[in-house]
Formats: C-alpha cells, sequence, structure tokens
C-alpha cells in the first residue's frame, strides 16, 4: 500500500491499540448466511399471505382495448384480479424528474397499465391467488385484446419527425438534454491531430441472485403498512410508498434485511412493487411479489444503452488539447422513479476527460424515450461509458502520434500534487493519485516485461494485447446528487451506539447490507473508537422503525458516510463511557482509556475496571454513583458531506489479453486494479469489491447484452441467451491501493463499491484494439463478441 | 416460472414405462435427468399431463463391454460417461466431450439417453454418437429395434423415436488400432451450448486418414456427418487440398443464425474447425492456421 500523505503526529482514533481498521477481520453476518439463517425477503411467509403475479405486455407499444378476466376470477385459489383502473383508486401514479436537471421530462406512470402499455413486460393486471402457482395458472386464463401501436426502438431516429411521439403531452420523444463548452474546443482542435470515433455500448441489466422480492402488509387496525422489501434504500422506499397510498411515513415501516444481490437495481422504485403496496392496502392482507428471472430480465432497470461519438486533439509531443463527445441514450418510456433515467448521461458529461488536464471539452448528451424497459442507474452510474470513451480516445490518440498508452497518460494525467482541482465540467477534486497509482500498476504487471512477451508472440501468430484504462469514480455524494433535485432520498446517514447492561454493544445504522460488509465495517469502526471487541457489537439495520433516519447504501457511500457517523457516534460514547468511569473510579477522562472490553489507565494501561462491571453498576446501582452523575451510554451522531459535493476516488486497470483472430475469442488472462478509495477498513472487503465490480465490467465487455428486435421484443430473457460473466472466463484479478484519505471525515474513507466497474471494460476494448493493431482493426463497441471481431478482422 | 399441473408416475420396469405411455401417448413424457424436460416445463413450452420417471431403472444404467461392442445404458449419466474407465478406454471422445456439456450439478443429473432423444443440433453428444458410427436401441410396445445414430436424428429436437418409445442403450463399435479423435467446440462460456463444434474419429495410418469421420455440430437442424471428408481420406493432405475440404464443407452446410452467430460466422468456424482437427489428427500444426494478416 502507498500512502500518499505523511502520517499524523499523534494517533487517530482510528489508530488505537487493537483497531480492526485496516485489517481483514471476518464479515460478522457470514455464519449467519453460510448457515442458510439469511432473512431473504424471498423466503418469508406470513400468515394469511397471498402471491401476485402479473400479466405482462406482449407488445412493446399497444393500447389495451379490453381485459377479460372472468374465467381466470373462477379459478381455484385466486382471491383477486386487479386491473391498472382500479388500481389506480389506491395508489397515485409518479413522474420520475428531478429539478436541478434542467429541462428533464416524463410522463405519469402507473403501477399497472392504465388503457396504454408503452414496454413489451409492463404490467397489465395483477392476479393474487394463494400460491405463485395457482396465480399463474390464472394468468393464463386472462384475455386481454390489445390493439398494437407503432413502437419506438431505435435510439436513433427516436427524435426524427417521422417517429411516433410515445408520450403525445410531452410533445417530443426528448427526455433530457445537456450541454457543456468549456475553454476552447474549436481553437484546441484547429492546432491538433484530431481521432475521431463511435463508441456503443449494449444495453444491460445487473442480474441479481435473488430477483426482486416484497412482501406488502397492510394491518388495517393499526392503518399500518409494513413493507418487507431488498432495497437499498428503505427511507426512500418508505417516503414513496407513503406518498402515493396517501399515507404519513409513520405509516409505513420498511423493513430490509439480507438481500441477494442489488447493484443498483434495487435502488428504485418499481411499478409492480408499487403494485404489490397498493394490494396488500386494497385486500386487507400481506400479499407477496417475486420476480421470477423473465421478469427480471424484463422489468429490472437496463443500463448503458449509449451511442457516444467522441473527439481528442492531440499534438505530437502527447499533449491532449480536448476532447468532444456527443452522447445519445434511450431510456425506455419512462424515467424511472425517483432517481431518473437522466442521471446516467449527466454523469458521462462530467466524467469525460476527468483525469487529465485538458482544459477544453464540449459535450452534448441526449436522452431519448423508446418503447423499451426502463433504464436508470446500475453499478458505476455513467463511469464505464465516461471511462471507455475517454480511455479509447486517449489510445486512439496515442496510436496516432505512435507514442505509448502508458506515455501519453503519464504526460496528462493530472500530477499528484496538483489538487485541490476542478476539471472542465465542474466536477471538484480534494486529492487523487492518478501517477502513483499508475506507477504501482506498471510495476505490478511487469510492464516491459508483458511488452516484450507480446512481441515475442506475436513472431508466431499468437496475438496478445495490453489495455490501460485511468479512471476517477464519484463516491460519497452529497445533497447535490439528488436532494437539491427535490427526490427525498437522504444524503446523511446515522448511527446510534449504545452499551448494553453487560458491556457489549448495540449499534443502528441507517446504511443498509446487500453482500457489501456495512454489518462488518460498522462493527469494526464502533469496536476500534470504543475499545470493544467486535464479537460484543451487534449491528442493526434495514429497518425504518428500529434505525435513525439515512440514505442507505448506494453510490458507494455506505464505508464513507454510514462509516463516519459511526465514528462519531462511537466517540461521543466513548467520551460518556469515560465520564462515567472516571466518576466511578475517581480518576479523570483523560486519564483513562478503554482497551480491550475495559477501562485502564491511560497511561500505564494497568486494568480499572471491566466494562461489563461498569455496565452493571449505571444500570443497576446507580444510587452508587457520585450525585449529579447522569450517565448516557447511547449516542446517535448523523453525518454528511459539505464540503465537496462528491467524494472523488481514482485508479487505473490493465488488462492482459489473447484473441484468436481465426475465431475472433477473446481469452483474459490477467486483470489488474489499483485504485484510491482514501483509508481502507477491511482491505478484504476492499478488495472482493472491486474484484466483483471487474467482473461486472468484464461482463460488459465481451458478454452482456439485452437484445431487442425492431418491434421492441426482448429475445435474450433468460439465463441461458443473456450471458453473465461466469468463473470459468474470468481471469485472476490482482488488486493494489494508493491511500489519500478524504479530509472532510475524520475516518477518511472514499467508495469502492464501483470502481472496478468503471474501469474494466476500458481496458479490455483497449487491449482488445492492442491486440489486432497488426491487422489494422480497430473496434469501439461493446460487448466485443466472436462475432464483432471477426467482422472487423474481415473474416465473415 | 412454475410448471402447469402435470400427473407424476414414476416407473417400476421398462415394461411398466412402455405400458404407461401406450395409455398415454403424447400426452406423457418420459423423465430421465430432467435437466432439459424440468426448464422446458417451468418454462411452459411444454405442458405434458403425465411425466413417467424413468430414473429409477436399474436395467437401463451401466457400461459393459458386449462382444466389441460398448453398450452404454440410456440413464449413463454425463459424469459417469466422465469418470469411467471403459468410456476413457473405449470411447474417449464421449469423455471430452462431456466435459464441454454443461456444469458439475447439471452432469450429476443429465443423461446420454435424455441428451440423444432430446436431441438439440448444438449439444455435443449427438454429434459424438453420429461420429462414433454409435447404434440407437430403442424400446417400444412391439419389441427392439437398432437405428443408426445417423438415421436418429430428424431436426431440431426430433428423433427417429415414437411417443410410444423408450430409448434404452447406445451401442458404440470399439474402435481399433491407429484410431484416433478430435473434439472442440466453440462456446461463449465454458458450458454452453457450442456455437460451433466437431466430435470427429479418425484412423491415421503413415500420415495419412484411412478413415475419417467428422461430426459437427450447431450448423444445423442435426449432427452432420461432413461428406467434405472424403476428400481427405486415402489421400495426401496438404494445405491445398485442406481448402478444398473446406470449400466442401462450406457448400454442405446450411447453418442456422441466432444471436451468438450468422450463418456465414458458423461457416467460418466450421472451416476453422476443420483445419485445426485435420492438423492436430495428423500432428501437423502448420496446418491449422489460415491466418494471414
Ligand atoms: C444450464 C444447463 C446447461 C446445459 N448445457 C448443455 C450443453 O452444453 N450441452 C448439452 O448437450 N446439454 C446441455 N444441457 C442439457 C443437459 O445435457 C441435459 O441433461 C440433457 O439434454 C437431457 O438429459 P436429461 O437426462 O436431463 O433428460 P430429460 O430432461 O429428463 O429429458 C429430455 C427429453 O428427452 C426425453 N427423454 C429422456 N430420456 C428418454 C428416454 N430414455 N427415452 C425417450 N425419451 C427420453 C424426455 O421426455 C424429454 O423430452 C444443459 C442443461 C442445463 C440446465
Amino acid at each position: 500500500m502507498t500512502v500518499t500523505r505523511a502520517a499524523a503526529d499523534t494517533l487517530s482514533v482510528l489508530d488505537r491499540p487493537n483497531s480492526y481498521i485496516g485489517k481483514t477481520v471476518p464479515r460478522p453476518n457470514l455464519d449467519r448466511l453460510l448457515q442458510g439463517r439469511g432473512q431473504y425477503v424471498s423466503d418469508l411467509e406470513l400468515p394469511r399471505m397471498v402471491h401476485a403475479v402479473f400479466l405482462r405486455s406482449p407488445y412493446a407499444h399497444a393500447r389495451i382495448v379490453a381485459i377479460d378476466a372472468d374465467a381466470a376470477r373462477r379459478m381455484s385459489g385466486v382471491i383477486a384480479i386487479v386491473t391498472g383502473r382500479e388500481l389506480e383508486a389506491v395508489i397515485t401514479p409518479w413522474v420520475g424528474v428531478l429539478l436541478h436537471l434542467k429541462g428533464l421530462k416524463s410522463a405519469p406512470q402507473h403501477a399497472i397499465a392504465v388503457d396504454r402499455v408503452c414496454w413489451q413486460g409492463e404490467a397489465v393486471a395483477a392476479v393474487v391467488a394463494t400460491s405463485r402457482a395457482a396465480a399463474e395458472d390464472a394468468m393464463e386464463q386472462i384475455a386481454v385484446d390489445y390493439e398494437e401501436l407503432e413502437a419506438v426502438t431505435n435510439m436513433r431516429t427516436a427524435l426524427d419527425p417521422a417517429t411516433p411521439v410515445i408520450h403525445a403531452s410531452l410533445g417530443d420523444n426528448l427526455a433530457f438534454e445537456r450541454t457543456l463548452d468549456a475553454g476552447d474546443v474549436d481553437h484546441a482542435l484547429s492546432e491538433s491531430e484530431v481521432v475521431e470515433a463511435e463508441f456503443v455500448f449494449g444495453r444491460h441489466t445487473g442480474v441479481t441472485l435473488e430477483p426482486r422480492a416484497v412482501v406488502a402488509d397492510w394491518n388495517a387496525a393499526e392503518a399500518r403498512l409494513t413493507i418487507y422489501q431488498g432495497t437499498q434504500a428503505p427511507h426512500m422506499v418508505q417516503n414513496i410508498a407513503a406518498l402515493h397510498l396517501g399515507l404519513r411515513e409513520a405509516q409505513v415501516r420498511v423493513v430490509c434485511k439480507d438481500v441477494g444481490g442489488s447493484f443498483g437495481i434495487k435502488v428504485h422504485i418499481y411499478a409492480d412493487e408499487m403494485a404489490t403496496y397498493a394490494l396488500s392496502k386494497l385486500l386487507r392482507r400481506p400479499v407477496k411479489f417475486v420476480a421470477d428471472r423473465i421478469e427480471s430480465f424484463n422489468t429490472d432497470i437496463h443500463a448503458r444503452d449509449h451511442r457516444c461519438r467522441g473527439r481528442i486533439g492531440v499534438r505530437p509531443d502527447g499533449t491532449i488539447t480536448a476532447f468532444e463527445i456527443d452522447d445519445l441514450t434511450g431510456i425506455g418510456p419512462y424515467s424511472m422513479y425517483p432517481r431518473t433515467s437522466a442521471i446516467e448521461a449527466n454523469q458521462v458529461v462530467n466524467l469525460v476527460g476527468g483525469p487529465y488536464v485538458t482544459p477544453n471539452y464540449r459535450a452534448r448528451a441526449r436522452v431519448v424515450f423508446q418503447n423499451k424497459n426502463v433504464m436508470c442507474q446500475y453499478r458505476a452510474v455513467g463511469h464505464p461509458i465516461a471511462c471507455s470513451v475517454t480511455e479509447g480516445l486517449v489510445d486512439l490518440a496515442a496510436a496516432k502520434i505512435g507514442m505509448d498508452p502508458v506515455e501519453i497518460r503519464r504526460r496528462n494525467l493530472i500530477a499528484d500534487d496538483g489538487y485541490p482541482c476542478a476539471s472542465p465540467s465542474g466536477m471538484k477534486f480534494e486529492q487523487l493519485s492518478h501517477h502513483a497509482s499508475l506507477a504501482k500498476l506498471l510495476q505490478m504487471m511487469d510492464y516491459d516485461a508483458l511488452r516484450a512477451e507480446q512481441a515475442a508472440l506475436r513472431a508466431q501468430n499468437v496475438y496478445r494485447g495490453i489495455g490501460i484504462a485511468s479512471f476517477i469514480e464519484v463516491t460519497n455524494p452529497s445533497a447535490a446528487f439528488y436532494g437539491v433535485g427535490g427526490a427525498k432520498i437522504s444524503s446523511q446517514d446515522g448511527v446510534a451506539v449504545r452499551l448494553d447492561a453487560q458491556g457489549s454493544v448495540i449499534c443502528q445504522t441507517s446504511i443498509t447490507e446487500q453482500g457489501q460488509g456495512s454489518e462488518s465495517l460498522t462493527a469494526q469502526i464502533v469496536g476500534s473508537v470504543l475499545g470493544v471487541s467486535m464479537d460484543r457489537v451487534r449491528v442493526t439495520l434495514g429497518d425504518t422503525d428500529n434505525t435513525p433516519y439515512g440514505g442507505g447504501t448506494w453510490a458507494s457511500r455506505g464505508a464513507g458516510i454510514g462509516g463516519e457517523a459511526a465514528l462519531q457516534a462511537a466517540k461521543v460514547l466513548r467520551r460518556n463511557i469515560l465520564d462515567v468511569a472516571a466518576a466511578i473510579l475517581q480518576s479523570t477522562p483523560a486519564g483513562l482509556d478503554i482497551v480491550d472490553n475495559r477501562i485502564v489507565n491511560a497511561d500505564d494501561g494497568v486494568s480499572r475496571i471491566e466494562l461489563n462491571e461498569l455496565a452493571r453498576i449505571v444500570y443497576f446501582r446507580p444510587d452508587t454513583l457520585p450525585p449529579g452523575i447522569q450517565p448516557e451510554l447511547m449516542a446517535t451522531r448523523h453525518f454528511v458531506p459539505r464540503q465537496y459535493p462528491f467524494a472523488f476516488t481514482n485508479g487505473v486497470q490493465a488488462s492482459w489479453l489473447e484473441v484468436d483472430t481465426e475465431t475472433g475469442f477473446v481469452t483474459l488472462l490477467k486483470h489488474w486494479v489499483v485504485e484510491d478509495c482514501g483509508t481502507i477498513i477491511n482491505p478484504q472487503l476492499v478488495d472482493e469489491q472491486i474484484r466483483g465490480g471487474v467482473v461486472q465490467g468484464l461482463g460488459a465487455a465481451l458478454f452482456e447484452k439485452c437484445v431487442y428486435d425492431e418491434r421492441g421484443q426482448l429475445t435474450n430473457a433468460n439465463m441461458a441467451d443473456y450471458l453473465v460473466p461466469m468463473s470459468g472466463e474470468m481471469p485472476d484479478i490482482e488488486i493494489g491501493h494508493v491511500v489519500s484519505p478524504t479530509l472532510e471525515s475524520e475516518l477518511g474513507a472514499k467508495g469502492a463499491g464501483e470502481a472496478g466497474t468503471a474501469g474494466a471494460a476500458a481496458a479490455v476494448a483497449n487491449a482488445v484494439n492492442d491486440a489486432l493493431r497488426p491487422f489494422g482493426a480497430t473496434i469501439t463497441e461493446i460487448p466485443l463478441t466472436p462475432q464483432v471481431i471477426l467482422t472487423a478482422l474481415g473474416r465473415i | 416460472m412454475k410448471a402447469a399441473a402435470f400427473a407424476y408416475a414414476r416407473a417400476t420396469s421398462v415394461v411398466n414405462a412402455l405400458e404407461l405411455l401406450a395409455v398415454h401417448g403424447d400426452k406423457a413424457k418420459v423423465l430421465s435427468g430432467g435437466q432439459s424436460l424440468m426448464p422446458a416445463m417451468n418454462l411452459r413450452l411444454l405442458s405434458p399431463e403425465i411425466v413417467v420417471d424413468i430414473g429409477g431403472l436399474a436395467e437401463l444404467r451401466g457400461i459393459a463391454m458386449r462382444g466389441g461392442v460398448l453398450v452404454v445404458g440410456a440413464l449413463t449419466r454425463h459424469v459417469d460417461l466422465l469418470r469411467s474407465p471403459e468410456i476413457a478406454l473405449h470411447a474417449p471422445l464421449l469423455r471430452d466431450a462431456v466435459s464441454h456439456v454443461a456444469h458439475p450439478a447439471i452432469r450429476n443429473r443429465g443423461t446420454i439417453g435424455g441428451s440423444l432423444a432430446h436431441a438439440d443440433p448444438a449439444s455435443e453428444l449427438p454429434a459424438c454418437v453420429v461420429a462414433l458410427d454409435a447404434t440407437i436401441v430403442a424400446r417400444g410396445p412391439t419389441g427392439e429395434r437398432r437405428i443408426a445414430a445417423t438415421k436418429f436424428f430428424k431436426g431440431i429436437f426430433e428423433t427417429a423415436l415414437s411417443s410410444d418409445e423408450l430409448l434404452v442403450a447406445i451401442e458404440v463399435p470399439v474402435t481399433g488400432q491407429g484410431s484416433t479423435f478430435f473434439f472442440q467446440e466453440y462456446a461463449r462460456r465454458h458450458g454452453d451450448y457450442a456455437v460451433v463444434g466437431l466430435a470427429a474419429l479418425a484412423v491415421v495410418a503413415a500420415g495419412r486418414f484411412s478413415d475419417l469421420r467428422l461430426g459437427f455440430f450447431a450448423v444445423g437442424d442435426r449432427p452432420l456427418l461432413a461428406a467434405a471428408a472424403g476428400k481427405l481420406v486415402n489421400a495426401c493432405v496438404n494445405r491445398g487440398l485442406l481448402a478444398e475440404a473446406a470449400a466442401a464443407l462450406t457448400n454442405e452446410l446450411d447453418p442456422p443464425e441466432d444471436q451468438q452467430a450468422t450463418a456465414a460466422m458458423r461457416r467460418h468456424l466450421a472451416t476453422v474447425l476443420l483445419r485445426r482437427c485435420v492438423a492436430d489428427l495428423l500432428a501437423r500444426p502448420e496446418l491449422a492456421t489460415g491466418v494471414t494478416k
């Protein structure tokens, strides 16, 4: 690990004796999950619970003429069949816009389609029955009369006057447009070599192991709805469910225990989930909906369907003079709620060129409606597009002037001592470490030796390539992300810690756990700051009744924001404990410390009193405490970043691969990542976050694509035809770190959840082009399928 | 994704299974390993009224040599093929091929009889039995009949079996001296169905093929025993002849287009496989590559 800043002279709260910070400790929830005691919503059973399935439109765009459910209604086990019209009385429609994304528009979306369906897979009716199988049997008996309408599927023609407008009230199919012009691009390009390319990205999706799952339980006696849901943001779900069901937030409780993967898929509000809440209210009983795999493919948000024209200017000495992009993306018929479907394109504009000093940057992004499934934020929102475009252009520029891809980066990356600074798009960087990261990467991969190996193998008709991709990552978002746009999505998080009557610690946090290790990092921080061993720290999360209010876990924010709240809460509790201890021991708080579950002398470490003894006195014999002492063995703190809108992180990835130039198949041989997420709380969790992220990026690079036909039919909505990356094809992924803590928090942690995904596809695409250089072929499209590669090579 | 309701019968003997099939006709489906049938039922692509489970029939298991023929019971699982010493000795092509079939969990249940009866044109084992010149043994109400593997596959998911017949065994002629084999497939991920694959059996003597059977799969509606192989038999193979054979192969193929590959790509990959196969079998690596920069 390379630390770019000198350590402080005094020990911080993080460097205390027996600190867990920076150590790989096993996640406290592992045994629970491994012994099958996870609490997944898919497994949840409640008394009187019934199952909802949704009859979904087979057409991408159609008018619903009539729905005949009489036969289905009479089938055994059927409780109710509910159409959009009927459900409208219970739940109001919504419009997915944010005020700060100027001009963003969308149409009202209903929980179940009313009159018209706008994508293949949109729900037309709900069937509620005593079992999922009975509901599916009944569903087959519902006859819907559709009048098929022309489907808008090609985003390139979505804005043509001849193309039908999906929502007449909006006037056109343009959901959002943003332009940016910084510096003097025209002038810069006029004095440079200019390289241009169109980058094409396959639409893909998150494919969580456990599909979206919800149980909604309306308790009429309490006038309260309990929602058990695999979500990343329980308080957001609470707010929205209440808003659209006409309830106060206090009437809605959201419980979210274990979640079988999320990747951003489960940070949104889906129509079928809203319908399930409404069905429970309507039927006054618990209703369960678990998406099956086909529904997941047809309704879980898709992402990354972009075509982006890019231009780069470069001088013979390698100076990059300008970036210019024109990005187009199709988002389906509605902007998703409540985070909107414009964020991805907005991020692309924000991030292109971000690692480099180049001041001249012009961008346009257009977001258009189409009759396909909705698109929205998925792990590393916009980053893979921005990184692939930027890094693809940088490699093209290097090739143009005959410079090594590493050298051109060295000459243009922002200097490590050049911070704080801002990008041409206005992104503020506190402290990044591009050069230290690149240096470390080159050393890890032994770049020169690889280049030599590559040359030697070429002589034997073996074509290997090296691809490098520097990246920046948005983490720890402040209210600038959603709050300023009017969305009730909290950017602050809270943690409450309390000492129980036997000296153990109970900790409630508003961040959530979907496998990242939120429970672990919270326990590590609390244990370290308090001086309590981790096995005595119990973390509760995912329950709006029982945790402080907060955002949850998304946008690489859990550790940086929730972790800091945990640190501050633990500090207060520690102070409170030492105050009591000083009173009991007739010492001073400064003269005492907490180490290994006991109060010790700060100077000589001699043990004075066990925490459980202290707790016994406080809770059961307060009469023995000196007068005037009122112990507070519970403390709550909240945290939100205020100084920087985002805590940017950075890193660099490299891919080493072989292309079989006769078959077009790519074999990934090795992948390296060096990244800088600031303070590392648990190295293994960080590394596995990065590896998992890389694998998703590799999936995008080589395998994953939602294939739609021209009528808007998703033709590969199953695990046989939609290719997720599998272990057999994955290379070893080696990870290194540079550490530049953020000074905005005492913890210093930034996010690490999306770094892997941000740059993996760019590294692979650059490596494939590097391998194909002897053939003069350049490919700027992913996934890089054998078909695409053979076509580029002119073999077919 | 729940199957529609169906009745279930666990056959107690082959005779009993045949009786059940006779009664229910094409409303019944035989269940072996269930690795193709159950997904199709869960997707409601198939809704048989009754499932006849033959999984418990010991008489359909086992691998044995009988008079120069290797008899493989229909219920022999993929994993059994992978581990059987008899297969490794007498039909190693099957062992190599089956390691490309799906993943361990599926290979632990899926059976050779099920795979052949299912007749997916992208499957490995159908092409193998064609290359091996095997015989399929079927039993029906009127007794047993033997069908040459080359005549068994009729189209996508279609075979010479009628709905009241059971596939009971596969007979593989044991290959003699000088016999060698080759198996390779191009699949997007390990365990996926092939984009194009080749199961080949050859007899090589003095650097020439005296026999060459090329069983291509995923190139048409059924496994294809390529006639183009004939050009390479009893001939001195050089680049020119190989190119001729490749051209003949291209003409012979009428491959489908799907999400993985166009017809042109399948033709191209088939010729790559042909060259690599011949280079491998003749141990002449220089024949493998057609790459020109
Ligand atoms: C994820 C996945 C990946 C797979 N990948 C591959 C692959 O790469 N290559 C490949 O070849 N296969 C693959 N398979 C399919 C697998 O090999 C199946 O096991 C095989 O196709 C069918 O064998 P089974 O015993 O499971 O048959 P079943 O599923 O039980 O039956 C299949 C069909 O054959 C009929 N049948 C079965 N046994 C008999 C019999 N004795 N007589 C008459 N009819 C019979 C059934 O009625 C049914 O129609 C895959 C399966 C899965 C789930």
